[in-house]
């Protein structure tokens, strides 16, 4: 917004031209003790009330996403993408939207959804193979979890720029891998959300691997980043395994593009823990010590030293916590393990808005081929 | 979300004047664009420029640069923020340029744009729309003069449509953006300066329907877009030879109207179908098969397509070899036999 309070499209701000830092920023290190000095880039630690929130938030998720691992591995999914050992990135970023703003994940970011309200059931809908897409998006507002690389960040920009028209104070966020850097659309998403100055906050999870290819054979850049300078928007180079770190920044960069400072970049360091998906052998391409050496990094481990440390972390509520991971846990292998009712039918109902003679008539032969079938099975029987 | 002002939809026709294509185009944006606060238009110079065919001429300066405005140069981006405003509940009519550059646009067009309403059960639609100049004869070096259509039309979500004449650019656009279903609209550059006498608003047939522009009793010619003028014009070269061609403009190519093309095939009994764009994999196979599938005890003759060679388009000096004219749909015509 302008002084006067009406809006331009010109580009209001100065271009930035400052370089991330080439150490991650962290407000808490390994070993759970709070960091001072100018690694924390000058954000200051949220309080233990918002740290305790923040940690029963990853301790679902993870429960969770263990759970899903389990129940693919035993054939009730027909895929599904971990998110272990990403929960601060995650969590930390998903947890700075307010229920208005908009939320635009991959297939990766189940525990973000889950973390934003929405049923397992409804998740893991497109994993399972029912529908492709099972939640309700504008009550969650949370779009379907992408599978083409970087084109869901174009649609969180669009979406975003909408809001700004309309003078609704709303965010979205996006998160992109770090192979999704690569792709033409997160530079069109990046330059389009500079150049409108939309309220765009890009998260990119930097987990090391786009399926086999490490992070050296995607860019040559030092950090991601630094990508941000040459669009003009701010970039942060965060430890992405501290939700502190992660939380503090995320929800500075989205009260900013609230208020029309425009998008931020925002890279976290983290790994993925586990296979790209059941289906992937990284033992082809990469070195079992390296999992252990990250799998020493745990995000939710992290946490938990500072807030045991601090004494805010009582058995009871550790035990309370678990009793909810648990509940979770056992609510999904129950939805799980129930098969769904699928009506072939409906493969032709949300097609278009307005009816079409030749998806009918196609629709009334498969009505006929499923009849001729139950009549076949009625007289096998 | 604030509320929309939405007006009727069409105000008093005015006295018929003579509009060309462009011109009934740029009404159709204005008119639109005054019906209804949520239609926004960008794209490449769009803005104080008018478009580079002058369609988007003068709105800039009606609307303002929050309801029309120029995007940075990235046609995957034009449509990817298209869809994230669609579902924000704007309704943005976007430009593509040229055909050929509407491909960096194919994944979000293809993944996205034609697949979100299915996708999430109807819960999320994308009412925008993609206006792609489109086909050739126009002297344009490489790039300019590709034909796309069978690329979208073959793409299950999309509605495309091509109109042929200034009532039906001016109509079928004000209807492509009430649409709550994505629309491709393709407009034909040669055909952009043809003429006719129009009284605006006007409404045309819906554009799920094809039309009987000419009638006759011995030929179907199935065209649409800028062969609907070369078919007529072998229609009229044609009655000089006692030959009576009835001429169907196909005006929407998905979805396509079984019924008006198969009435006017059963009653002449023969079908040629016309495009510009190469003939291997083209529309008119579908055309084609459609008609032959629906109506093969009622044909004489094989359906045919007069349609570019499979070649990639050529230079200007060379792309009147590669268009359908109508000697070579007479020369068509003339392999059927006749007499059997």
């Amino acid at each position: 917004m302008s002084h006067d309070g009406t809006m331009s499209l010109n580009v209001e701000h100065a271009p930035t031209r400052t370089l991330p830092s080439e150490k991650p920023l962290r407000l808490l290190d390994n070993a759970g003790h709070a960091v001072t000095g100018h690694t924390t880039g000058g954000f200051s630690l949220p309080d233990t009330e918002t740290l305790l929130g923040l940690y029963r938030k990853m301790v679902v998720a993870r429960r969770f996403d263990v759970q899903v691992t389990a129940l693919t591995k035993q054939g009730r999914l027909a895929t599904y993408p971990s998110a272990y050992g990403q929960e601060a990135c995650e969590i930390g970023a998903v947890a700075s939207l307010d229920r208005a703003d908009w939320l635009f994940p991959t297939y990766r970011d189940s525990i973000a959804l889950l973390t934003r309200g929405i049923a397992p059931a409804d998740i893991l809908q497109s994993f399972r193979g029912d529908w492709h897409n099972g939640y309700d998006q504008h009550e969650f507002r949370a779009a379907a979890q992408a599978t083409p690389l970087a084109t869901q960040a174009l649609h969180a920009v669009g979406l975003a720029h909408a809001a700004r028209l309309r003078r609704d104070p709303i965010v979205a966020l996006t998160f992109l891998g770090d192979g999704a850097t690569s792709e033409g659309d997160a530079h069109e998403a990046f330059n389009f959300a500079a150049v409108w100055q939309t309220p765009t906050v890009f998260i990119v999870q930097n987990n090391q691997f786009a399926i086999s290819v490490p992070l050296e054979k995607q860019t040559r850049a030092a950090t991601l980043a630094d990508k941000a300078v040459g669009y003009g928007m701010p970039g942060f180079h965060v430890d992405g395994n501290d939700v502190a770190a992660m939380y503090a920044i995320t929800h500075a960069a989205v009260e900013r593009a609230r208020a029309g400072g425009g998008p931020t970049l925002i890279e976290g360091v983290t790994y993925r823990i586990e296979p790209h998906t059941n289906s992937d052998d990284p033992s082809r391409y990469r070195a079992a010590r390296d999992v252990e050496h990250w799998k020493r990094r745990d995000p939710i481990e992290r946490l938990e030293k500072y807030l045991v440390s601090e004494g805010a972390l009582t058995e009871t509520l550790r035990a309370e916590i678990t009793d909810e991971a648990e509940g979770l846990a056992a609510a999904t292998r129950e939805v799980m393990t129930a098969e769904a009712e699928l009506d072939p039918l409906e493969l032709f109902d949300h097609v278009y808005a307005r009816p079409r003679a030749a998806l009918a008539a196609q629709r009334a032969a498969l009505a006929a081929e499923l009849a001729a079938a139950g009549t076949h099975q009625e007289d096998a029987r | 979300m604030t509320a929309t002002v939405t007006k009727d939809a069409r105000p008093e026709a005015s006295a018929p004047t003579q509009l060309t294509m462009a011109g009934a185009l740029n009404a159709a944006l204005r008119d639109a664009m005054d019906a209804d606060d949520r239609v926004i238009v960008y794209g490449e110079d769009v803005g104080p420029l008018g478009g580079v065919f002058r369609i988007t001429d003068g709105l800039q300066a009606e609307f303002g640069e929050e309801r029309i405005w120029d995007s940075p140069l990235a046609e995957s981006g034009i449509i990817g923020t298209a869809i994230g405003m669609a579902m924000y509940g704007m309704r943005p009519v976007v430009e593509m340029q040229f055909d050929a550059f509407s491909y960096p646009a194919f994944e979000q067009m293809v993944s996205h744009v034609a697949k979100m309403r299915n996708r999430t059960k109807g819960r999320v639609t994308l009412p925008m729309v993609v206006r792609i100049p489109c086909a050739g004869a126009i002297g344009g070096v490489e790039h300019h003069s590709d034909s796309s259509e069978s690329y979208w039309a073959s793409t299950p979500g999309l509605t495309v449509v091509m109109p042929s004449n200034p009532a039906d650019a001016y109509s079928m656009l004000r209807e492509a953006i009430d649409s709550d279903d994505p629309v491709v609209f393709m407009e034909p550059k040669s055909r952009y300066w043809s003429k006719a006498p129009i009284a605006l608003p006007v409404t045309t047939a819906p554009m799920d329907r094809a039309e009987v522009v000419r009638t006759g009793d011995d030929v179907t010619l199935l065209a649409y877009g800028p062969t609907v003028r070369t078919a007529l014009e072998a229609a009229d070269a044609a009655e000089h030879e006692g030959l009576s061609i009835e001429v169907v403009d196909l005006r929407t190519l998905s979805p396509f109207d079984d019924e008006t093309v198969g009435a006017s095939v059963r009653k002449t009994s023969r079908a040629a179908v016309i495009h510009e764009a190469a003939q291997f994999g083209g529309y008119g196979a579908e055309v084609a098969a459609r008609v032959t599938e629906r109506n093969f005890h009622h044909l004489a003759a094989p359906v045919l397509r007069i349609a570019g060679f499979d070649i990639p388009y050529p230079s200007p000096k060379l792309e009147e070899h590669q268009l359908p004219t109508p000697d070579r749909i007479l020369a068509a015509l003339d392999t059927w036999e006749w007499d059997a």
